[in-house]
């Protein structure tokens, strides 16, 4: 029997332009991954390989590098949110015993600016023997500022007379207008229109490890230890600033503690790094503290969204109007998506800008702009429902265009037991405690490519496979175990992977949840195409075309008679003395884009102190073929996390009156603890058939709208600001009390 | 931080020469967990820093006919298991149930936790050289105050972060204090000082004296206590509001009550109106309800902390019904 083969079309690169080529390889079936039911590994949990070393330290992360002659950086930052630097002496500092180097706004105009537009902003840098000299030095800087005026509230900013952060241009930007049929005629038709303001507050990131690299130059070559979301990023971006080649920059990242979209590139803290390690002539280790992390390494934008919205007395939504503005601090954009979020309206206009203030920069965070988004749609329909006199899961069911979502919407409610919510009266229940039912929903894109993986199969059977992604925390460095083991039918340990290096085949960034639908295609078409390889080479020996020899349980045997079989070490001790290398690349075929997900909550509100607490949330997700169950929950159950903290706890707290930031720290910043955790219940929609989907942002974006529909349902107070704090919930129940 | 020298300190007559005359020059350390955070963050920098734990024998719970004693350096966690206190002295095992998370409780100590420094965000930012710290402003004012005082303020706005002190002073605590004259004691009402008698402090210990013990006499037979806490987050907060509640009730009359509130003034908050109001009286829903309003007749909130007058007004009512029932 001749393997069945089959083309798909790819794209590489010829010299430097982009190529569609076609290709053969085998055919596995539907989905590409074939019935995955009967496998050892794919789609089967599997612990992360590098459990035990995470949790007994043995795995090192960037912050563990030690190397010989090490010296600590550290980042002066500004003192005031907008200022001119008149003059800056670091006599003082370069007189510390201990110090070994100092990076001024004159030794790289690139990275430092005298122009400081935020509390926080990078304007020198220190290097030396101790963590604790280094932070003596940075007080030993004298720097003489002009203050300038400064705003850092974004509905100040929006006065045209307030302080204008990039001192050019007003501080709202160019409206965006996103707009569809005939807004006058949808709202004419409606039966019902309402309008409401909400509010989303500005996010930190909060991953566990905090930015930073460990840089090491050799003449014009250098070597960087990085928490990043993409080694190849860093590189290019390094490679860039010093005016060098790709080829003299390795980047390495072996174990990384999380970035949630702020750690792309090299960033201001890794240039100053490799900077002033270049200076210094020595290695530099340059960690940023919890306090830098809240200030210049990004955050998610807030959103102020005055929406309005018309429907049908039978809950058709028919017109949607929406203008928001939001603030990115000093640079990057506040937009959230520009159609109306998740539903069907035939008639809309969405206006939105993004405000300029003079607090550290947005980056990208967890699904951008969804839950915004989702907080506002997802009460306003609520809102709606309870105008119309339907029930919430109802006016979704019937605006809701995505099937998948509408069954998994149903799938919740039965699980979660809908039925039994107190609808129609919230504030019914006796004593101080009152619970109810929320639900909210999202969509999320994912999809892969942009990865390529080398195998090398040994003579001996040993087996090693190499790939340029990372592992950011998500256990991508378990998926290339598990696809490789499956292949070729050997143990996840008895794989050799490498990830998290510049000197591997590239990869993108971990980001958008592609990281899984872009580095197993990449894997199993590389595996499978060097197996391919190994089978050609030995099927003379069984007699038999290649495609009838399959690899599994340790051995190589004859699919049609297995009893002609070799253990897997005597079929590649065939090879001789030379190893199968196959260079491969992410093929289609094998991953999907496009995910619906459904969150639903139960909460308890105490009337007479405000406070609110989640206690249990049911997340239903898609992500078509799930590769290893156990990190797929992992995922879920991190974002609905995250999704709590948004709704309940978190927020960065700019003092109006001076500019800085009040809340920089893990106390006064509220992350949710471990007793606040709720119980998560979290269903599969499976469609392995579409192949792998990302799950890591579309988990986060649904929970804090749910979370605020079920304390609506609870106790009647309608809380349109995040987040849902006592002193909201207690304002929003006087105000029902007062009616 | 800045640099400072570390001394282990050895016997207690021996720590008043080991410091200064201000703060500055000296502090004393226990458990550390709130002193480091202070250095950290430079609102304290101190050039001396003294080692307590090095000193044998001032970890120790004593039980008698009339009073527990607890020693300065006897660990919140061993404050919590102690048999006599979850038995008699109800209101403090639950203060210190929720305080921080067992780690911290493991190292804190109760008179460090009496002891600690206000948690104001100026106070504990770099950022921000406040009245507190010595500076010229209290930028509490017309800053972001959601978490600052109603009661007792001005002109610092701070509240007295800890759990174990409103269970103390409810308790009719006295602490022992030992200075370069030898060692005196007061009752805690007295230790405790408002932010008009002395910006920089919050009690009345000097900078070359350290507290030694915590007497608490022993409850009345038919009094019970509770403490009431309420925090933005379930897992490791200081609270928004909370009532520290001791009472005597005989056949549904209130013979004694004593009401202090946490997280709402510079100092422990006595509710001496609710106290004086349910003395005498019998307890009913509605005079429950008519203390809880004299609890909260003399708040002045903030523009952001108006919701903690609700909270201290709900908890007083909930704790008197409960102690009736
Ligand atoms: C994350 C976190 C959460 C917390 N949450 C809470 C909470 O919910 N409720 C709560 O009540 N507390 C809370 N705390 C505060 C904690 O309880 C205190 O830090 C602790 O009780 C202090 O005890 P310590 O022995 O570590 O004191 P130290 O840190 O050693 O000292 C504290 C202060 O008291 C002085 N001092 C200590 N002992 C003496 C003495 N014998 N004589 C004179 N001066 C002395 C020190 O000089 C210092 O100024 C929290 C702390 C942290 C870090
Ligand atoms: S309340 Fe007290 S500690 Fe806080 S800023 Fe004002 S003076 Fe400083």
């Amino acid at each position: 029997m001749q393997q069945k083969m089959k083309k798909v079309k790819i794209t590489i690169q010829e010299d430097g332009e982009p190529k569609e080529i076609e290709i053969e390889v085998p055919d596995t079936g539907e989905g590409g991954w074939g019935d995955v039911s009967k496998n050892r590994y794919v789609s089967k949990s599997h612990t992360r390989v590098d459990a035990v070393d995470k949790v007994t330290g043995r795995a090192k992360y960037t912050a563990d590098i030690k190397l010989p002659g090490l010296l600590y950086g550290r980042i002066l930052r500004s003192a005031h949110p907008r200022a001119r630097i008149n003059r800056i002496d670091a006599t003082r500092a370069m007189a510390l015993d201990g110090v070994k180097a100092v990076v001024l706004p004159g030794d790289d105009p690139a990275v430092f600016s005298r122009e400081c537009r935020f509390a926080g902003q990078e304007i020198a840098a220190v290097a030396a023997t101790t963590p604790e000299v280094a932070e003596d030095a940075l007080h030993a800087i004298d720097v003489d500022y002009e203050v300038l005026p400064f705003v850092v509230d974004e509905d100040a900013a929006r006065d045209p007379a307030a302080a204008q952060v990039h001192g050019d241009r007003a501080n709202e930007g160019e409206s965006r207008v996103g707009e569809q049929g005939d807004i006058a005629a949808g709202f004419a038709q409606a039966d019902v229109t309402l309008e409401a303001s909400y509010r989303c507050q500005v996010q930190s990131h909060i991953a566990l490890e905090t930015h930073g690299t460990v840089c090491q130059w050799e003449g014009d070559k250098l070597t960087v230890w990085a928490s990043t979301q993409g080694v190849f990023s860093v590189r290019g971006e390094l490679a860039g600033h010093f005016g060098i080649p790709e080829t003299n920059v390795r980047v390495i990242t072996e174990f990384m503690g999380g970035g949630f979209g702020a750690k792309f590139g090299a960033r201001k803290e890794g240039v100053i790094c490799a900077l002033i390690a270049k200076k210094a002539g020595a290695p530099v280790k340059l960690m940023l503290t919890r306090k830098e992390e809240h200030l210049a390494t990004g955050n998610r934008p807030s959103a102020v969204q005055h929406v309005k919205l018309g429907a049908t007395k039978d809950g058709k939504l028919v017109a949607y109007e929406r203008s928001n503005y939001g603030t990115p601090g000093v640079a990057g954009s506040a937009n959230i998506p520009g159609a109306p979020y998740l539903y069907e309206i035939p008639n809309y206009r969405i206006e939105q800008t993004s405000v300029f203030t003079n607090a550290g920069p947005m980056a990208a965070q967890r699904a951008p702009g969804h839950p915004q988004a989702a907080f506002a749609m997802e009460s306003m329909m609520d809102e709606m429902a309870e105008a119309l006199g339907l029930d919430p899961v109802d006016i979704r069911q019937m605006n809701d265009p995505d099937e998948a979502r509408r069954n998994m919407v149903a799938m919740g409610a039965e699980h979660i037991g809908w039925k039994t919510r107190r609808s129609a009266q919230p504030n019914t229940g006796n004593g101080r405690i009152k619970t109810g039912m929320g639900v909210g929903s999202c969509r999320w894109g994912g999809g892969g490519g942009r990865t390529q993986a080398e195998c090398t199969i040994n003579p001996d059977g040993s087996v090693e496979v190499k790939c340029g992604t990372q592992d950011i925390g998500t256990g991508t460095l378990t998926l290339v175990h598990m696809i490789a083991a499956e292949e070729f039918g050997l143990k996840t340990d008895e794989i050799t992977v490498g990830i998290g290096d510049t000197n591997y085949p590239f990869s993108g960034g971990s980001g958008g949840s592609t990281t899984a639908a872009s580095v197993s295609p990449a894997i199993k078409g590389t595996t499978m195409l060097a197996k391919l390889e190994l089978f050609n080479k030995i099927a003379p020996r069984f007699g038999v075309e290649p495609g009838e020899l399959v690899a599994s349980d340790g051995n190589v045997f004859v699919s049609s008679d297995p009893s002609k079989s070799m253990t897997w070490q005597q079929a590649t001790a065939q090879l001789g003395d030379e190893p199968i290398f196959f260079h491969g690349q992410w093929l289609p075929g094998y991953s999907d884009s496009g995910v619906p997900g459904v969150h639903f909550v139960e909460v308890s509100v105490d009337t007479e102190t405000g406070l609110v607490k989640v206690d249990r949330v049911v997340a239903v997700h898609n992500s078509g073929l799930i590769l290893n169950p156990l990190t797929w929950a992992s995922q879920v159950n991190g974002g609905v996390l995250m999704g709590i903290g948004y709704g309940m706890y978190e927020n960065r707290i700019m003092d109006p009156a001076t500019g800085y930031m009040v809340n920089a720290n893990l106390e006064d910043y509220r992350l949710m603890g471990s007793t606040d955790i709720p119980e998560i219940d979290i269903l599969r929609y499976d469609e392995p058939e579409r192949g792998v989907i990302g799950i890591g942002e579309p988990a986060t974006i649904p929970t804090p709208g749910a979370i605020a529909n079920a304390i609506y349902n609870a106790c009647g107070a309608r809380i349109r600001e995040m987040p849902f704090t006592p002193d909201k919930v207690l304002s929003a129940l006087a105000a029902v009390q007062e009616g | 931080m800045q640099n400072f020298t570390y001394v282990n300190a050895t016997s207690i007559e021996q720590v008043p020469s080991l410091l200064g005359r201000s703060w500055d020059d000296a502090v004393v350390m226990a458990g550390g967990t709130d002193l480091l955070g202070e250095m950290k963050d430079f609102a304290a920098v101190p050039r001396r820093v003294v080692n307590l734990k090095s000193i044998e024998g001032l970890d120790y719970i004593r039980q008698d006919d009339a009073a527990l004693s607890i020693g300065a350096l006897t660990t919140l966690t061993d404050v919590l298991n102690h048999d006599a206190v979850s038995k008699d002295y109800t209101v403090l095992n639950q203060a210190v149930s929720v305080i921080a998370s067992p780690q911290i409780r493991n190292m804190a100590t109760l008179a460090g936790n009496i002891l600690q420094r206000p948690r104001c965000w100026y106070y504990r930012s770099e950022d921000f050289p406040c009245l507190k710290k010595g500076g010229a402003r209290c930028y509490a004012v017309g800053g972001v105050n959601t978490y600052h005082a109603i009661f007792g303020s001005g002109p610092s706005y701070i509240v007295h972060p800890s759990d174990a002190a409103p269970a103390l002073m409810a308790l009719g605590a006295t602490v022992k204090i030992h200075g370069p004259r030898g060692g005196n004691e007061v009752v805690l009402d007295d230790f405790f000082t408002l932010p008009e008698m002395n910006i920089r402090r919050e009690n009345i210990l000097r900078p070359n004296e350290i507290v030694t013990e915590l007497t608490i006499p022993k409850p009345e037979a038919n009094s019970k206590g509770m403490y009431l806490k309420v925090r933005e987050r379930d897992s490791i907060d200081f609270a928004l509001v909370s009532l520290a509640a001791q009472m005597t009730v005989v056949n549904g009359t209130c013979e004694r009550a004593s009401l202090v509130f946490g997280g709402v003034a510079p100092v422990p908050w006595r509710a001496i109106e609710a106290e004086r109001y349910l003395q005498g009286r019998r307890i009913t829903e509605s005079r429950a309800e008519s203390a809880a309003e004299a609890a909260v007749e003399d708040a002045k909130p903030m523009p952001h902390n108006g919701y903690k007058v609700e909270i201290a007004k709900n908890l007083v009512r909930q704790a008197v019904m409960a102690l009736a029932a």
